[in-house]
């Protein structure tokens, strides 16, 4: 919805945020899942109000295909609500839950006239406050939790001092937040919400107008939280998945100054000649950056290819061809473009972004190829913020996979080109020297598991989703067989491709059974025998435990019709199909069985 | 603006903050006269009229505002 992507009106928001939220729910949604939206419970624990803020979060949550229910503390009772049994919580069973706290919650400010041991000790104290909510909540919920850090105060009792001495509060803050930091590069599942970056990004003045807190015990300004919710909604929809994967890119004045195909390579306004090339020079910059956290970059650009190379050739381009997973330049229709880039990269039409100065080719994108996001951008010098402020590729934690995304998509496309040598596929896939390791969940792996358990789509047999929080419980419970598999090649690494969680059922005389309750695949690594692999290691596992029997069930989604006859590929009946297509197969294991997969050396 | 125009353009904020295209507003209307209008909604409503009128309540008169009119007699003196 147009309305609520940055550049946004507040007011508009605020004003008709019951009509918009009318507006979402009647929408089927189709561009964004499809099949509709993920159902996620939400509890925010306030230390102010938080009305205003779940009314603008659901607006965000449902705009990226996330249907919130929220919990709701009483006011301020963030601290009772985490530390003190609350049935009610409790049989919420958030998904993730959010503390909104601020600087109107800190009670121990150091006073001008304490020394530095004592405002070591309050900063203590005041930590461990809210140390002991995060600790208890993990132990309790199992669940992500998002912390506010704390947003500078409106006034500075010690002037520019207050930033520098220990008795400032500004310092204390700073601190404090530092100390916050920390806990959340120890503790996978929690995460930070930078209000201090919002409330700076806003302007403090008016974010912490004293107006809001002393008459509705809001801690900041009405007309600020469509930003914050948005900020917040990043973190959010980044955890459960829906996350963008691909910018695709145009050229002429969107990564250079002037046409380069009638200006000449030579005549580009990009780097430090002009200002106007300095500008483009720092959003090219900033897009090659975003290489580096996992974000494949792609062109798609009216243009002669030579032309579009030579651009890309500038001398004083940060960008080089070499950078690009896919260069689209030619004369096509750019839907048609984004079509042929989504199906090559293999990702849904609702991973990319289409960055293009000309609103004339946004419009045509949005009409014909539905799904992608598709920024307005505004002139040169805005670029960068509105990419960045929209939040596409909200980083919640660096995997190694992430920084190798890019190197991961140009070998796979090496191996297409490289399959068309071979007249047989099987050869071809010999040829491959594949190496996998199907085992139980290992530590190490454990978020970039939760990661493919909330991004599969197409290759996912139920579409349940796990928070890494569930996904280590169910990892160390013995009722359960847990298999990753990782997949290895001439090429490069692929990383983890596969995951597969069945429950063990005890049927006493009747022998055990295991109910598959997730089967996910990575869309890369299809018709490699991958799936096999992990069918030949499940079986294995099986027998290990005296279970004889495996059942199977795949429930259709909008997106996952490519496996809909999976379970009969794989040797199983079907036993049971209801009205809506949901289906229950089964698998006695064999005496002998016989390993299904070929070409994949398992270590 | 006469007294009139101000109320106006309040039936429009009304419509929009309470989704409901079927009220209209009075000197007499108050909270107990929409169904949605409660003391959280209250919030937004006053910030949605700051907005539309390009002017700001001070905390006295947030507090003190009895009905529509009320509210209308303080957007008059603030905007001429």
């Amino acid at each position: 919805m147009r309305e609520l992507e940055y550049p946004f009106d507040s007011d508009y928001i605020l004003k008709n945020a019951k009509k918009l939220r009318r507006l979402l729910l009647a929408e089927d949604n189709g561009g964004q899942a499809g099949s509709g939206r993920l159902h996620k419970k939400i509890a925010v624990l306030g230390g102010s109000t938080t009305h205003d803020i779940i009314r603008i979060l659901e607006l965000f949550l449902l705009n990226q295909g996330i249907e919130p229910e929220f919990y709701e503390s009483e006011y301020g009772q963030y601290f009772q609500d985490a530390m003190f049994g609350n049935a009610k919580l409790e049989k919420f069973r958030p998904d993730v839950i959010f503390i909104h706290t601020s600087n109107r919650n800190v009670s121990f400010y150091p006073k001008p006239g304490d020394g530095k041991e004592q405002v070591e000790c309050l900063l203590e104290e005041q930590y461990r406050h809210f140390e002991a909510v995060w600790d208890r909540l993990a132990d309790t919920y199992h669940c992500p939790v998002i912390q506010n850090n704390f947003e500078y105060p409106f006034f500075r009792l010690l002037g520019n001092q207050d930033a520098s001495a220990v008795q400032g509060r500004i310092r204390f803050l700073t601190r404090l937040n530092e100390r916050f930091y920390r806990y959340a590069e120890e503790h996978a599942n929690f995460y930070i919400n930078d209000m201090n970056y919002m409330a700076s990004a806003y302007g403090l003045d008016e974010w912490a107008d004293p107006f809001y807190w002393h008459m509705y015990k809001y801690c900041m300004c009405m007309r600020a939280i469509p930003a914050f919710a948005n900020n917040l909604c990043h973190i959010i929809k980044a955890v459960f998945g829906k996350n963008k994967k691909a910018l695709v890119l145009d050229l002429d004045n969107t990564l250079w100054g002037g046409i380069v195909g009638d200006d000449g390579a030579e005549n580009l306004e990009i780097g430090q000649e002009t200002s106007l090339g300095q500008v483009y020079a720092e959003v090219q910059g900033y897009l090659k950056a975003q290489k580096e956290i996992g974000v494949m970059l792609n062109v798609n650009s009216k243009n002669e290819e030579e032309n579009a190379m030579a651009g890309l050739r500038h001398p004083e381009g940060v960008l080089k061809p070499e950078d690009f997973i896919l260069i689209k330049a030619n004369w096509e229709p750019k839907s048609k473009n984004m079509a042929e880039i989504a199906a090559q990269l293999n990702v849904l039409p609702e991973s990319l972004v289409f960055v293009d100065d000309n609103p004339a080719e946004r419009e045509i994108v949005r009409e014909q190829f539905p799904g992608a996001a598709v920024p307005e951008i505004g002139k040169p010098e805005e670029y960068v913020r509105v990419l960045d402020h929209s939040g596409f590729f909200e980083v919640t934690r660096l995997s190694e996979d992430d920084r190798k995304r890019s190197d991961m998509y140009k070998a796979n496309l090496m191996r297409e080109k490289q399959q068309a040598f071979f007249a047989d596929y099987g050869e071809y896939l010999a040829s491959l020297q594949m190496k996998g390791t199907v085992k139980p969940f290992e530590p190490v792996y454990m978020a970039r598991i939760a990661q493919l358990t909330n991004k599969s789509n197409q290759f996912n047999l139920t579409t349940k989703r796990y928070t890494q929080g569930e996904i280590e419980q169910t990892a160390a419970s013995s009722g359960y067989i847990t298999l990753y598999g990782k997949l290895e090649d001439k090429f490069g690494d692929n990383g983890v491709v596969s995951v597969v969680i069945g429950r063990v059922e005890d049927g006493g005389e009747n022998g055990k059974r295991l109910h598959v309750e997730l089967w996910i695949m990575s869309c890369r690594v299809l018709k490699r025998d991958m799936e096999y692999a992990m069918m030949d290691v499940l079986v294995e596992e099986c027998r290990k435990r005296g279970i004889t029997e495996i059942a199977g069930y795949y429930y259709p989604t909008a997106k996952n019709r490519m496996v809909k006859d999976f379970y009969g590929q794989q040797g199983f009946t079907k036993v049971k199909e209801d009205e809506k297509g949901n289906t229950v197969w089964r698998y006695e294991i064999p005496e002998e069985y016989g390993k299904k997969n070929r070409y994949i050396e398992i270590l | 603006m006469t007294r009139e125009e101000v109320f106006e353009t309040l039936n429009g904020v009304f419509q929009d903050v309470f989704d409901d295209t079927s009220i209209t507003v009075n000197d007499n209307t108050t909270s107990e006269d929409i169904e949605d209008w409660d003391s959280l909604e209250h919030i937004n409503l006053i910030a949605a009229v700051e907005q539309e009128f390009g002017m700001k309540f001070s905390m006295g008169q947030v507090v003190t505002m009895k009905n529509v009119g009320e509210m209308a007699d303080i957007i008059l003196s603030q905007i001429q």
